[in-house]
């Protein structure tokens, strides 16, 4: 599974990958996570407000930090 | 945080620390216009300014739909649509700063072209509403009134100029849909809605209702001596508001979204409020810089002083509000109305870190055009606004 977490550095954005992060490890969920903060590449998936996850090339959220069980439902659990 | 950039701050302290002359009387006298100035924002502004004011930035970002913004931006959208909500939705998009460049580059590349999109650029950070209310509150209602008009309208004539100026080239863009939020379903509707906004800006208009000038009669004393009934009345009405039209995850979300925004921008206010007490000083109070500089540089209404002004605030870089304890202290220490304005206008739409991210996502030239409008534009504004203050 790949996620990745689009966020120019607001603290947001950081919440959100810890977030992430944290339901990965309760879930025991294996996935690479990569934080893109370059705003070109966060243009192309027709993101325009951050925090945006997107899993698996789609994207699931956009523009506000997502809550613990949207982010596992994403995961499949 | 790089381990390098720790050392260098770290480093910078220590030396500080060690070499600046802090026995001296100016820097002694520095030292403690800083914190004095603290003080008067602690106690002029912080409860009946700017908390309300968070609540309120707060409300906005849970309680407006964004996707019914954003869809005005859209690559099919009504041009003139385009530039009209490009120009005031700042107020209810751009609450944090670091939300302008990715909507900006969103614009550019995959939705409404370059002209919406600098023309959102530029207004953005300038009308978001906490900046605005405390302008208003700090520097006086009208230089809030001024900053508000002056970068909407700007807004579209920087918009306008660059969609007229680089009509040909619109190469490198991406066709593509938004990703849009999606639309919460609306248990209220839109007068509830305005009706609970509009009583939190009154609660704030009558918690910062000024003392009338003791001589004064009339409406104004009235009010004065019966604000906090109406306040009072004012936070009851709120109240049930809250508890009749509001679930318990909504108002949940709103003040977690408030507790945000403060996080976010006390600290950096707190910082710019002591950097500008220790170099300006309040008010009528000298500091570290000598009020014969400021008055050389940017004193008066002359073409130089407003050019100085526009320039300067282009490159410096203003965290969220900071900008109006650095311009009291300024406008404190002999700076004109009029430059005042300038940089208020050219200042929080640009600075260099933003300049650098608006070049990588639409290159030198456009770039470089963009910032000399604005500079233009604001020092004629600011030449306007000194005249016409007198």
């Amino acid at each position: 599974m790949d996620i990745k977490i689009l966020g120019t550095g607001c603290a947001k954005c950081q919440q959100t990958e810890k977030l992430v992060r944290e339901v990965l490890d309760e879930t025991g969920v294996v996935a690479q996570v990569e934080k893109v903060a370059d705003i070109k590449s966060i243009t192309k998936y027709g993101v325009m407000l951050t925090p945006a996850v997107v899993v698996d090339g789609e994207v699931k959220i956009v523009g506000k930090i997502p809550k613990k069980e949207d982010i596992k439902s994403w995961l499949g659990k | 945080m790089k381990e390098r950039t720790k050392l260098g701050i770290i480093i910078a302290v220590f030396l500080g620390a060690y070499y600046i002359p802090w026995n001296h009387p100016t820097v002694r006298q520095a030292g403690l216009e800083a914190f004095l100035m603290l003080q008067d924002y602690a106690r002029l502004h912080v409860l009946t300014c700017l908390i309300p004011a968070f609540f309120i930035a707060g409300a906005i970002s849970v309680f407006v739909s964004q996707a019914s913004v954003l869809k005005y931006f859209g690559a099919q959208a009504n041009r003139i649509l385009s530039y009209s909500v490009a120009s005031v939705s700042g107020t209810i998009l751009a609450v944090c700063s670091c939300t302008v460049l990715p909507l900006f580059a969103g614009i550019y590349t995959r939705g409404a072209g370059i002209g919406p999109a600098t023309a959102f650029l530029y207004s953005g950070p300038a009308i978001n509403v906490l900046a605005i209310i405390l302008t208003g509150r700090v520097l006086g209602w009208q230089l809030g009134v001024a900053r508000a008009v002056g970068a909407v309208s700007f807004a579209v004539i920087t918009g306008l100029l660059m969609a007229l100026i680089f009509r040909k080239d619109d190469a490198d863009r991406t066709n593509g849909s938004f990703v849009l939020p999606d639309e919460e379903d609306r248990s209220r509707r839109l007068w509830q809605d305005t009706v609970y906004m509009l009583t939190m800006v009154l609660i704030l208009i009558f918690a910062a209702w000024a003392k009338p000038a003791p001589d004064a009669t009339g409406l104004w004393p009235f009010i004065f001596s019966i604000k906090w009934y109406i306040v009072i009345a004012l936070f009851i009405l709120l109240g049930v508001i809250l508890k009749s039209w509001f679930s318990r995850e909504e108002l949940k979300n709103w003040v977690n979204a408030t507790w945000w925004f403060m996080k976010q921008i006390f600290p950096l206010l707190v910082g710019g409020v002591l950097v500008a007490g220790f170099l300006l000083g309040r008010p009528g109070y000298p500091a570290l810089i000598p009020e014969s500089y400021i008055q050389v540089l940017v004193g008066g209404n002359s073409l130089w002083a407003n050019l100085f002004a526009s320039v300067a605030g282009a490159f410096m870089y203003f965290a969220t509000l900071t900008e109006v304890p650095i311009l009291q202290g300024l406008l404190g220490t002999g700076m004109g109305q009029g430059p005042a304005l300038a940089l208020l206008l050219a200042g929080p739409a640009l600075s260099l870190p933003s300049m650098i991210v608006i070049g990588s996502v639409m290159g030198l030239k456009k770039t470089a055009v963009f910032c000399a409008i604005i500079i233009v534009l604001s020092t004629a504004a600011g030449m306007i606004f000194g005249w016409i203050m007198g």
